[in-house]
C-alpha cells in the first residue's frame, strides 16, 4: 500500500466516524448502510473489472447467494448469523470455482454472456425453488446479527458495522494490488499472453481473484439480509449487476477507491433525484423510481463514451487540462512581457 | 391442452418449440449479422424485439393500422432506432477495447428497456393475431395460425438474406468486410457504411420477431434481456457468425426448451436453455457446427 492509500483510509474511517453526528435522520442513514453494501460488492468487481481486466455481469447472483444462504440457514435451521454468513461464503466459494474455472478461459463477449447466464439461472432458481428460498415471496423474520453480545437491530449500529466491514474489505484489496498477486493482475490485463510469458500463472491468478470478488459480493448479501430481515430475489436480478458494473465504471475500473466512490455516488443518486425534483413539483416533474433504470443506463453509456477512466480520473484530467491551459496562458504572457 | 396420449403431447410440444426456436433463430441472425460485420456482440439486440412488439401493439391495437402497414412502419421504426445506436455509441468510440464496446451495447439495451417501460408501461400488450385466433388440429395437437405465420415468416426472411448475402452488390460487400475488412477497405467498399447498414438489417430483423411473436406472448418491456441471452445462446450454439448453424440452433433449442418445459419442469424452462448455453460455451465454444479453427474469435 502506497503513503496515499493508508492516508485514504484515515480519511475514509474519519468520515465514517463523524457522519452519525452530522446525519440525525435515520432514513439517511439507512440509504447509508446500502450505499456501504453496494460498496463492498464493488470493491471486488473492480478487483475482477480493474486488475484482472474481466468482466462479470452476474455479480448480482453471488450477493444473492450471500444473502440467501444468510436467510435460509437462520431462518430455517435455526444457525446463528455469523455462522450462516460463513456457509454462505463457503459456498459462493465453491460456485464462484465451479463457474469460473471453465467459463475465466473465455474472453470478451463469450465471459460477459457466461456471467450473463450463469447469473440469470441463479436469480430463475430463486423464484422457483419455492421450498428454500420461499420462491417469489421470499423470505422474511431473518434475525439481526450481533456483536460481542451486542445486537445490530438499529441503523446507527449497522451503519458503523457494515462501514467498518467495508473499511476492512478496502485495507484487504489495496494490499492484494500491492502485493505479487497484485502486479501478476495488472500483468494479465495488459497482456494475458506477455504476463503468460514471464511465469504469471495467469489461470490460477484470475480464478483467484474471480472467488475473491464473489467473496466480497457473498458478504454484502449475507449483511444486506441481516440489515433488512427481508429478501426476494428482486435486488439480485441483472438490472443489480448492471448497476454494480455502473458504479464501478462511474468511479474508475482500475481503481478501487473508484470503486468506493462509484457506489456512494450512485446509491445516493435516487435520493439527490428526489430531493431535486421536490422544487419542480409545481412544473408537473416528480422523480419516480420507474426512471432509474433509464438514468442508470444515461449514465453507463455517457461514463463509457466520454470518460472510460471513470468520473475521478476524468475530472483530475479536466482541471490538469485547465491548469495547464491557464500555465500556458501565463507563460506566453510571460513571454510578451 | 387435452392429454390426447404421448404422441399428441409430443407433437403439441415440437410446434411449440418450432414457434419459440423461430424467434431465437431470428435473434441469432441479428446478432450474427452485426458480429459478423463489427466483431461486436450487440447486447442489446433482444431490446429490437421488444421495441418491435411494442410499436406494433401501438400501431395496430390504439392506431388501428392495418397489419401489413404497421409491419412496415415498425420495422423501419426500428431500424432507424438501431441505425442511431451506431452512429452515436458505436460510431464515436476511437480505439475501442471489447470491455468498452461490451458495457457501450449494455448501456443501451438499458436505455432501451428503460424508455420502453415509461413509454409502454409495465404491463404485458395484448395483440390481435394476424389472421384467425382460432386453433385448428394437425394429428390431434392443436394448432394457432399465428404459429403457421410465424414459421412462414422465418423461412421468408431466411430466403431473403440468402438472396441479399448472394446476389446483390451491397450484400457482397457486407460479405467481404466480414471476411477481411482491411481488403474490403482497399477494394474501394466503405466498411463505416457497411457496419451502419449491419445495425439497420440486424434491428429490422429483431422487429421482425417482435412483430410476429407478440400475438402469442403478449409482449412487455423486460423481455429483452431473456431474449437477447437465448439469441445469443442460439448463435454460439449455430457457430457465432454462422447463419444456417443458427437457424438449426435456433430451432434445436426452441425444441429442446419446449420439451423441457413439457416434461420435466414449466418453471425452470428458461434456465434449461441457459443451461445448454453455458454447457456449449464451456466445452465447445465454437459451437457444434463450427470448426475448432472458427472459435478462434474473430477480431478480438
Amino acid at each position: 500500500m502506497g503513503r496515499q492509500d493508508y492516508i485514504g483510509l484515515c480519511v475514509f474511517f474519519a468520515v465514517v466516524l463523524t457522519i452519525p453526528f452530522l446525519i440525525t435522520n435515520d432514513y439517511y442513514i439507512s440509504v447509508l448502510v446500502f450505499a456501504a453494501f453496494n460498496c463492498l460488492a464493488c470493491i471486488g468487481l473492480s478487483l475482477l473489472l480493474g486488475y484482472a481486466g474481466q468482466i462479470s455481469i452476474g455479480h448480482a447472483a453471488f450477493v444473492g447467494v450471500g444473502a440467501y444462504a444468510s436467510g435460509y440457514l437462520t431462518v430455517e435451521m435455526g444457525w446463528s448469523p455469523w455462522m450462516a454468513m460463513g456457509a454462505g461464503v463457503v459456498l459462493v466459494v465453491l460456485i464462484a470455482l465451479l463457474i469460473g474455472v471453465p467459463a475465466l478461459r473465455l474472453k470478451g463477449h463469450y465471459l460477459a454472456m457466461a456471467t450473463f447466464g450463469f447469473g440469470t439461472i441463479l436469480y430463475i432458481v430463486a423464484v422457483a425453488a419455492v421450498d428454500f428460498t420461499g420462491g417469489p415471496a421470499g423470505l422474511s423474520d431473518i434475525p439481526a446479527i450481533s456483536l460481542f453480545g451486542l445486537v445490530l437491530d438499529t441503523d446507527k449500529r449497522f451503519f458503523y458495522f457494515s462501514w467498518a466491514i467495508v473499511g476492512i474489505g478496502l485495507y484487504f484489496g489495496l494490499n492484494l494490488i500491492h502485493s505479487r498477486v497484485g502486479r501478476g493482475l495488472r500483468a494479465i490485463h495488459g497482456s494475458e499472453d506477455a504476463a503468460e510469458s514471464v511465469g504469471v500463472d495467469t489461470p490460477f491468478y484470475k480464478i483467484q481473484i474471480f472467488v475473491l470478488s464473489a467473496v466480497y459480493s457473498s458478504i454484502a448479501g449475507s449483511l444486506y439480509a441481516y440489515y433488512v430481515n427481508y429478501i426476494d430475489p428482486g435486488p439480485f436480478s441483472m438490472m443489480h449487476s448492471v448497476l454494480l458494473l455502473t458504479m464501478v465504471a462511474v468511479g474508475g475500473m482500475h481503481k478501487v477507491w473508484g470503486a468506493v466512490i462509484g457506489a456512494i455516488l450512485l446509491s445516493l443518486l435516487p435520493e439527490f433525484l428526489s430531493f431535486l425534483t421536490e422544487s419542480f413539483q409545481a412544473v408537473g416533474l416528480e422523480y419516480n423510481e420507474d426512471y432509474n433504470t433509464l438514468i442508470h443506463g444515461s449514465i453507463l453509456l455517457l461514463i463509457m463514451l466520454f470518460l472510460p477512466e471513470g468520473l475521478i480520473d476524468g475530472l483530475g484530467r479536466l482541471a490538469g487540462g485547465v491548469g495547464g491551459m491557464i500555465n500556458i496562458k501565463r507563460h506566453q504572457d510571460s513571454a510578451g512581457t | 391442452m387435452d392429454s390426447g396420449g404421448g404422441f399428441t403431447d409430443l407433437l403439441q410440444f415440437i410446434f411449440m418449440g418450432l414457434q419459440r426456436g423461430s424467434i431465437y433463430a431470428l435473434v441469432a441472425m441479428g446478432f450474427n449479422i452485426i458480429y459478423n460485420a463489427t466483431g461486436i456482440i450487440n447486447f442489446a439486440q433482444g431490446e429490437f424485439v421488444v421495441l418491435g412488439g411494442l410499436m406494433m401493439v401501438t400501431l395496430t391495437m390504439g392506431f388501428t393500422f392495418s397489419i401489413p402497414f404497421a409491419f412496415l412502419i415498425t420495422v423501419l421504426f426500428v431500424m432507424a432506432v438501431g441505425i442511431l445506436m451506431e452512429r452515436f455509441t458505436i460510431n464515436p468510440v476511437k480505439n475501442p477495447t471489447v470491455l468498452r464496446l461490451i458495457i457501450i451495447t449494455i448501456a443501451v439495451s438499458i436505455i432501451l428497456e428503460g424508455s420502453a417501460m415509461i413509454l409502454w408501461g409495465k404491463e404485458s400488450h395484448y395483440m390481435r393475431h394476424f389472421s384467425s385466433d382460432e386453433t385448428f388440429e394437425i394429428l390431434g395437437a392443436t394448432i394457432l395460425p399465428q404459429t403457421l405465420w410465424i414459421i412462414g415468416i422465418l423461412i421468408l426472411i431466411v430466403i431473403g438474406f440468402m438472396l441479399f448475402f448472394n446476389f446483390t452488390m451491397t450484400g457482397k460487400c457486407m460479405r467481404a468486410c466480414a471476411i477481411n475488412r482491411d481488403a474490403a477497405r482497399l477494394m474501394g467498399i466503405n466498411d463505416r457504411k457497411m457496419v451502419m447498414l449491419s445495425f439497420a438489417l440486424s434491428a429490422g430483423i429483431g422487429a421482425v420477431a417482435g412483430i410476429i411473436i407478440t400475438p402469442i406472448i403478449q409482449m412487455d418491456f423486460g423481455r429483452g434481456t431473456m431474449l437477447a441471452i437465448k439469441g445469443f445462446g442460439t448463435a454460439v450454439v449455430g457457430g457465432l457468425g454462422n447463419s444456417l448453424g443458427g437457424l438449426v440452433a435456433g430451432i434445436l433449442l426452441g425444441v429442446i426448451e419446449a420439451l423441457g418445459a413439457g416434461y420435466i419442469s414449466s418453471h425452470y424452462m428458461d434456465a434449461i436453455a441457459l443451461l445448454i448455453l453455458l454447457i456449449v460455451l464451456f466445452i465447445r465454444p465454437s459451437g457444434i457446427f463450427g470448426s475448432s479453427e472458427a472459435s478462434k474469435l474473430k477480431e478480438f
